[in-house]
């Protein structure tokens, strides 16, 4: 294939993902990965890189949208950032010794715990219960807009959340994903903050963990600008448009499609991990 | 004049705006690039099977700045690349200040932390 269909294909491959993870919500980092390695043979090292890098573009561009919103909760972001990037590092440090079928079925395994997660319907909650006293001590506590006014939340089971975190940065900076899920997982069920709240949180903190690994696989020559450009580019078009179109998008059958496409490639990485043909 | 001190959600706002400028201009710049690596190899067969990171010159900023200025458009995509991953370290830098303004001594001392980390990765690759 010559650069010129290399690049076209990778850029609307992108588009692509990027469009399906802003619309269902799901990031489409995990989908990058399988799609550069499967489809088009590239090195894992490779995907990983370009994956990470389109992982700042969509977190970094949706930045302002979220802030808009008012969910964010910075001190709960900062608190367990020191989880993600410490992970991160971690991550990024055990890679090259990490063997590749080994990384392939922890992709799959991945993917298909997304899949499940995302057929699962989402319940907005409120903790009342009284917080955590870690929780209490570091002032993660905070309230967000609902029903047009300010409701309170309290924040439980801080430690689970914090060593959840640091796996998620550790899974981060192996797979080159946001870990978008695990993040989520971690706040919103264990920690019990508002899903809207841990969302938005989550996006804050998916950029800051990807740079934490992306800066060290630039030095070990991990981003080749040839492949992280049109992907970083694609991904970031297709997520800006599906921001854009949200609001009239057919969400839950856009779901059952990412949902298909997920475990579709989650059988191929598993495969692929499995066998060996990696 | 008593100014009402900036809250978090002032700040968090500024700092979207800051971070969408950022991924607009690295956007632009990796356009630039990529039309400029495209103008000059698009017949060049695309072959990334084989690792071959370990001998890429665009591994140190150094690098990247100096091809970049000169013109070499596979550093100017990766200067792109840079200015992205700067994206998140100035998000923790800006809400480091803003910490630092609320007199936090905590949050300021977490976000250090994550500042430091961040920085080291992209500047010496984690200290290697």
């Amino acid at each position: 294939m010559s650069l010129l269909a290399f690049t076209a294909f990778v850029a609307v491959g992108s588009f692509g993902a990027g469009l399906l993870g802003s619309l269902t919500g799901l990031g489409g980092g995990m989908v990058v990965v399988p799609m550069l390695t499967v489809l088009f043979h590239v090195d894992l090292r490779y995907a990983i890189g370009a994956s990470l890098v389109s992982v700042i573009a969509t977190s970094s561009g949706a930045a302002a949208a979220y802030v808009r919103e008012g969910y964010t909760n910075v001190r709960v972001g900062i608190f367990l950032e020191v989880a993600t990037t410490t992970g991160a590092l971690t991550g990024a440090a055990v890679a090259g010794f990490v063997p590749t079928r080994a990384l392939a079925v922890l992709f799959g395994l991945v993917l298909l715990y997304t899949a499940f997660r995302s057929l699962q319907s989402v319940q907005e909650h409120t903790s009342t219960r009284p917080s955590h006293p870690w929780a209490t001590r570091l002032r993660l506590d905070g309230s967000y807009p609902a029903d047009g006014a300010m409701r309170d939340y309290s924040v439980q089971a801080v430690p689970s959340g914090f060593s959840l975190m640091f796996v998620a940065g550790v899974l981060s900076a192996l797979l080159g994903i946001g870990s978008g899920v695990i993040k989520v997982l971690a706040m919103d069920r264990v920690m019990q903050l508002p899903f809207k709240v841990s969302t938005t949180t989550s996006n804050f903190m998916i950029g800051v963990t990807a740079a934490a690994s992306a800066g060290i696989y630039l030095h070990r020559g991990y981003i080749d600008p040839a492949i992280a450009t049109p992907v970083m580019l694609g991904v970031l078009l297709g997520a800006l448009l599906g921001a854009r179109i949200l609001s009239r998008a057919r969400v839950t059958w856009l779901r059952t499609i990412f949902t298909v496409v997920v475990c579709a490639l989650a059988a191929e990485m598993l495969y692929k991990g499995i066998s060996g043909a990696l | 004049m008593n100014a009402p001190r900036w809250t978090n959600h002032d700040v968090e706002q500024a700092v979207g705006r800051v971070l969408q400028v950022g991924v607009l201009v690295a956007a632009a710049v990796a356009i630039g690039g990529e039309l400029g690596m495209l103008a000059q190899h698009a017949r060049l067969s695309a072959d990334f099977h084989v690792f071959r990171g370990g001998t890429s010159p665009l591994w140190s900023l150094r690098a990247i700045g100096r091809g970049a200025a000169a013109g070499d458009s596979r550093a100017i995509a990766q200067l792109a690349i840079v200015l992205l991953i700067a994206t998140p370290v100035a998000r923790v830098a800006l809400t480091l200040g803003a910490f630092i303004l609320q007199r936090d001594r905590l949050y300021a001392g977490m976000a250090t932390l994550v500042f430091a980390l961040l920085l080291s990765s992209l500047l010496w690759g984690g200290g290697g």
